[in-house]
């Protein structure tokens, strides 16, 4: 592929957290993804845009093995996070997730307590070695996904009777808890309003600072505003994959035109 | 069978009112059946409701009102002098009947003339005889109150029914008569038929109220009668269990006490087998067993709950407890001394219940929404982590509802305590004794020799009473939850 | 790499350095996991194993109940030994007479010499001189012709071919004496006595106490039939119908709710308390025949009622509501509808779900105890069909239990063959309902 020189060219800027060559993931007989190659870079926003059905959800579910449980996909190709093949047998995909985190288009807060929620990760990995470590955690945590005013006076409240916009950033806060250096959020903004929207976005702009962020969005305008590289898939092909602006000004391929200005997708 | 007959009578004339029905409702259109507001067939199926369904219901009413009408008569026939001390009035009413039902059926079989059987004077002794060589069950002690009443009662019975023969097919006649002069060809006779059949579809319905309050009338009117005859505090706080078998009341000491632990303990083991291996079933079926091992796995445990509880029962009796006798019995650790014990019965029940814990919880984890486990999954939480703090807190309410929803099984349970858990009841801690419980008991009071009037078998209604408003108390407390928890992911 | 990322976090990152190099908590981790999945595997592989016990135990205890201990011994009764016999004052010693004396000869030509004394004779076999003057008498033609005798051994014997009564524990009774056993012996070695096929179990009637050998569970099968029909008879038109008025026409109110809650409480009630209602209503109240299939049937039909009305408005709501719309849109009352559209689609579900309520029904004990059909002993078929509704029968579940409940342990075996049998019936309804529900299934 012709972007592949372009790929080259951004590397001096910023490190390759996630590297994938050759990518194909199979649904039962469909051929969902096809030689899909992309660098996911460190502290970047990278988002993958494209038409309902593209493959933009499959691929990110790829990149922290969340296809596993899916009984009928298959994946393949080479997908290195800082150099290890994350499909290699010995990777356990519990660390992996660990490393990098998720969050999910529909807000899904455990129904448990606001506290319960953030702690879940940091419990698991065995993140605290103590009650007050562990609070610590919370609330850096909750205040990195920018609720921390709004709950800290009811942590033992259940996480299911927050508002929409509020559930999805404690699920922010949540995947923030565990320490993971890549963050994958699969449409966090498709189930808000515009203005929870704002202020998930607001948030994912703070996080770059620390994370290597990848964004699955169906809304052009937020890939504008959000993100420094844009992917674009149809039909399962990464068809172009750049820098945000020139994606949005100057698209190479004639597919990606159409899909900016509203022809296709 | 003279009620087939009648049964059939009225059949015959609903027919035949459906083909002249149908007949003349072609006929008032000229042989052309568009002339007609409705189908031909609408015109018979008119007259053939019109025909049955009063016909019918009269019948049922008769049948249900006529022996109370009898009884309360016949009851009144009986001086007071007649009702001894320690016995009532129902006790005395029961031996009219079967005096009644002997003189009947010694008619029928030829041992008794008609005339002996109805003379009011005739010599008791010589009635009393003759009923026993015809094999009749009678006590010895008919006395001369007591035939009058039966010889009325027989009397009016039989009256009752020929009258009632009378009217229905009176009734009969009359809707069919009725309903074929109403037919026209502008009788709108589809819209009349269908709101019958709707009426009819809701009378269908109405039958589960009707059980409900058959179960209720009989239990309620049943332990009434019960604790008119033994005080309630001694039933409900007494401490021991042992009815006397002379039938009569006096000396029995009917506590329900042992037989509530008899059955909690029981209850209590069974669910301690049925709930772990149920709810772990459940969880390694739904979330990690691949679909072929689930496809084979989950019918084949499903095939334990289809078993019937006769089949359990044998297998508590026959199997299970040798078995443990020969483990914990006296050749062994010396705990047990019989095969039938709490632990045999408990042990077995669980067994039962494993299918019903199982797939009530496998019901109740795939309500679970995926959204959840896959933002554990996210997290890095690996499958058992996402189970136990995810998916099981999330099903708590649901799960807890299947087990009350068991444990109410458990204390209905009958087959398997009745052969599996012993006659004794006791309370004791040691679940290796044989212990009984309140279903056992049930069977045990009302299928020996005690007369149903007597406070022994009585309290089998006062039994019945407590074990219906128990699992009835649990099954609602228990749909709640699990409706409250369906709703919540709905 | 990992140092930069370090530097530029101040907390130390909390994950290895490399994904495939697990730590000690991931180990553990791991190994919680693989625990857990183990508690899984052991539960449903116990729930297997209970029922393979349950098979098991059925099977090797029940399957031979199927069989009996015959003697077949080849006798031939002359026109005048008959009428010598017949001369006598005790006729029946006379036939038993002759027949030991055949008995030895049979044995003589085999060259095997064992001492038979009638007394012994009586024991293995019952009173063979009745049973033999029955059959001269019934079929006289047979008189002079050599005729082949299959004469049941006593239960005891049977027991002793079957393994439940052994030499070293038996110990002499009326029933059975140690010395008989060297005659069965010889019996044995001359290929006289031999095991067959237990006809009568499956045709017979309930024996008494004392003889279970006789006892066979056709007759409580003809009682489960007849019930069986009321049941069919009476829940299937209901429960169709009660379902049809709460899914096609019922209005939402107050009343509607009420028979709501009582159909799913009344599909939790113990079957006991239907027993009880049993009792009260159909026998002391209605004065209806106690231990009759058709009270039976009613009480059964009762309880299967709330399962059959459940499976039904099942069926009725899995029928598309685009049929309905269909129906109307061209005229057809809503009655019509539902008669003539709805109902066909849905029969093979409501059929499904009828046999595996009747199969539920079928194999229920508990009621029919209150209702007498255990305290009466079958000993023949109903004299005719409306007499097979009325007359006092058992119910397999029902004979099954008397058995298990009788002193004498021969009768265990007729039990656990009962349980075959019912068993039998219970699987060919459930197959019938799953090639229904495979023929006839249908997704919208």
């Amino acid at each position: 592929m012709n972007d592949m020189s372009r790929v080259e060219r951004q590397v001096d800027t910023n490190k390759i957290k996630l590297e994938c060559r050759d990518c194909q993931v199979y649904y039962g007989e469909t051929h969902a993804i096809k030689d899909v190659n992309v660098d996911i870079e460190d502290k970047t926003v990278t988002a993958f845009i494209g038409p309902s059905g593209c493959g933009k959800s499959t691929f990110l579910r790829c990149l922290n093995r969340m296809n596993d449980t899916i009984d009928v996909a298959r994946v393949k190709g080479s997908f290195k996070l800082d150099g290890e093949d994350i499909y290699d047998k010995r990777v356990d995909p519990v660390q992996l997730r660990a490393k990098v985190g998720m969050v999910f288009q529909k807000p899904n807060p455990f129904p448990k307590s606001i506290y319960d929620n953030v702690a879940y990760g940091p419990r698991i990995h065995g993140l605290a070695r103590n009650k007050a470590e562990l609070d610590e955690i919370v609330e850096k945590s909750l205040r990195r996904g920018a609720i921390w005013n709004e709950v800290k006076d009811r942590l033992d409240a259940p996480g299911t009777g927050l508002s929409g916009g509020q559930q999805q950033r404690l699920c922010i806060a949540r995947a923030v808890a565990t320490e993971p250096e890549v963050l994958l959020m699969d449409e966090p903004c498709s189930a808000l309003d515009p203005i929870a929207t704002a202020q998930v976005e607001e948030l994912i702009d703070e996080l770059r600072s620390r994370y290597s962020v990848v964004i699955v969005t169906h809304s052009m305008q937020q890939a504008a505003r959000v993100s420094q590289k844009t992917a674009f898939f149809h039909l399962g092909n990464l068809v172009e994959f750049g820098e945000t602006g020139q994606i949005f000004t100057n698209p190479e391929d004639p597919r990606t035109e159409s899909y900016i200005t509203g022809r296709i997708g | 069978m003279p009620l087939l007959w009648l049964i059939l009578i009225v059949v015959a004339i609903a027919a035949v009112g459906y083909v002249l029905g149908r007949a003349r409702a072609l006929q008032s259109a000229g042989g052309d059946s568009r002339g007609l507001h409705s189908l031909p067939t609408f015109y018979g199926a008119n007259v053939a409701l019109k025909t049955a369904v009063p016909a019918f219901g009269l019948l049922i009413v008769w049948l249900l009102v006529q022996p109370i009408f009898v009884n309360s008569q016949i009851s009144g026939m009986i001086p007071d002098t007649e009702v001894e001390e320690g016995s009532s009035r129902s006790l005395v009413m029961a031996e009219v009947r079967r005096t009644a039902y002997g003189l009947e059926n010694a008619v029928a079989q030829g041992n008794i003339t008609e005339d002996a059987a109805s003379n009011a004077n005739a010599d008791i002794a010589e009635v009393t005889q003759s009923l026993k060589d015809a094999g009749q069950i009678v006590t010895s002690e008919i006395t001369q109150p007591i035939l009058l009443a039966a010889q009325s009662y027989r009397v009016m019975n039989s009256g009752g029914y020929s009258v009632m023969s009378i009217a229905v097919i009176l009734i009969a006649l009359a809707g069919a008569v009725f309903s074929w002069r109403q037919t026209q060809s502008e009788y709108r006779a589809r819209n009349v038929v269908e709101q019958g059949v709707r009426v009819l579809l809701l009378a269908a319905a109405s039958i589960a109220i009707l059980t409900t309050v058959g179960i209720v009338l009989s239990l309620v009117f049943n332990t009434w009668e019960f604790f008119k005859l033994y005080p309630a505090s001694d039933f409900f706080f007494g401490t021991t269990w042992s009815p006397s078998f002379s039938g009569r009341g006096g000396s029995s000491s009917l506590g329900v006490l042992p037989l509530l632990w008899g059955t909690l303990y029981i209850s209590i083991v069974a669910l301690l087998v049925a709930v772990p291996i149920g709810l772990f079933a459940a969880i390694y079926l739904s979330e990690y067993a691949s679909p072929r091992v689930r496809s084979f796995a989950k019918p084949m445990l499903e095939v334990l709950a289809g078993i019937p509880t006769i089949v359990y029962g044998l297998f508590a009796l026959l199997t299970v407890g040798p078995l443990l006798l020969e483990v914990f019995g006296d050749d062994g650790l010396g705990w047990m001394k019989a095969g039938t014990a709490v632990m045999t019965a408990g042990l077995v029940m669980g067994v039962m219940l494993i299918p019903f814990v199982s797939s009530l919880s496998d019901d109740i984890i795939n309500a679970v929404p995926q959204a959840m486990r896959d933002g554990s999954y996210g997290l890095g939480a690996n499958q058992s982590e996402t189970i136990r703090q995810v998916v099981l807190p999330a099903a708590l309410p649901g799960i807890v509802g299947a087990v009350l929803l068991a444990a109410s099984r458990a204390i209905g349970e009958t087959m398997i305590v009745v052969m599996g858990a012993g006659a004794a009841a006791r309370l004791s801690l040691n679940p290796f004794e044989a212990m009984t419980t309140v279903t056992a008991k049930i069977v045990s009071q009302l299928t020996g020799d005690a007369d149903f009037a007597s406070p022994e078998a009585l309290v089998a209604f006062a039994l019945g009473m407590t074990l219906f408003i128990l699992t009835l108390g649990l099954n609602v407390f228990a749909l709640y939850i699990v409706r409250k928890y369906r709703e919540q992911y709905e | 790499m990992t140092d930069a990322s370090m530097q530029e976090n101040p907390e130390a990152t909390p994950h290895p350095v490399s994904l495939t190099a697990p730590n000690e908590r991931t180990r553990k981790r791991a190994k919680a996991e693989r625990r857990f999945r183990a508690y899984g595997i052991a539960a449903v592989a116990t729930g297997l194993f209970f029922l393979v016990v349950l098979f098991t135990s059925i099977l090797s205890e029940g399957i031979p109940a199927f069989t009996r201990t015959v003697v077949s011994v080849e006798f031939t009764l002359t026109e005048q030994q008959r009428e010598e016999s017949e001369a006598e004052l005790f006729k029946t010693k006379a036939y038993s007479n002759l027949f030991i004396s055949a008995l030895k000869t049979e044995l003589d030509e085999r060259g095997l010499n064992v001492e038979i004394n009638e007394d012994a004779i009586e024991r293995l076999l019952g009173k063979v001189g009745g049973t033999i003057r029955t059959f001269y008498s019934e079929n006289p033609g047979k008189l002079g012709e050599p005729v082949e005798f299959d004469l049941a051994a006593s239960s005891r014997v049977d027991g002793y071919f079957k393994g439940r009564v052994s030499r070293d524990t038996m110990q002499d009774s009326r029933f059975l004496e140690k010395s008989d056993l060297d005659l069965v012996d010889a019996l044995k070695e001359a290929g006289v006595i031999k095991q067959a096929f237990n006809w009568p179990f499956i045709t017979g009637a309930d024996s008494g106490v004392d003889n279970p050998g006789g006892a066979g569970i056709g007759a409580s099968v003809v009682g489960s039939f007849f019930m069986m029909l009321v049941v069919l008879g009476l829940s299937l038109p209901i429960g169709v119908a009660a379902s049809i008025y709460l899914e096609e026409f019922a209005p939402q109110n107050r009343f509607t709710d009420l028979i709501e809650v009582n159909i799913s409480n009344l599909a939790a009630v113990p079957s006991i308390v239907f027993g009880i209602l049993g009792l009260a209503v159909f026998i002391q109240f209605m004065h209806l025949p106690q231990s009759a299939p058709l009270v039976g049937g009613l009480v059964l039909t009762l309880m299967t009622l709330p399962t059959i009305i459940i499976s039904t408005r099942a069926s009725l709501k899995a029928v598309p509501p685009s049929i309905r719309d269909a129906a109307l849109g061209v005229g057809a009352s809503k009655m019509q509808a539902v008669f003539h559209h709805v109902l066909p689609l849905a029969a093979p579900g409501i059929l499904t779900g009828t046999i595996i309520g009747l199969a539920q029904a079928l194999g229920e004990t508990a009621p029919l105890l209150l209702i007498g059909m255990v305290g009466f002993v079958a000993r023949g078929y109903p004299d005719g069909f409306l007499a097979g509704f009325t007359e006092p029968n058992s119910a397999m579940p029902a004979q099954i239990y008397t058995w298990a409940s009788r002193a004498d342990a021969a009768f265990y075996e007729k039990a656990w063959g009962g349980i075959i049998i019912l068993l039998v019936f219970l699987l060919t309804m459930n197959i019938i309902a799953i090639i229904l529900r495979r023929r006839f299934e249908r997704r919208w």
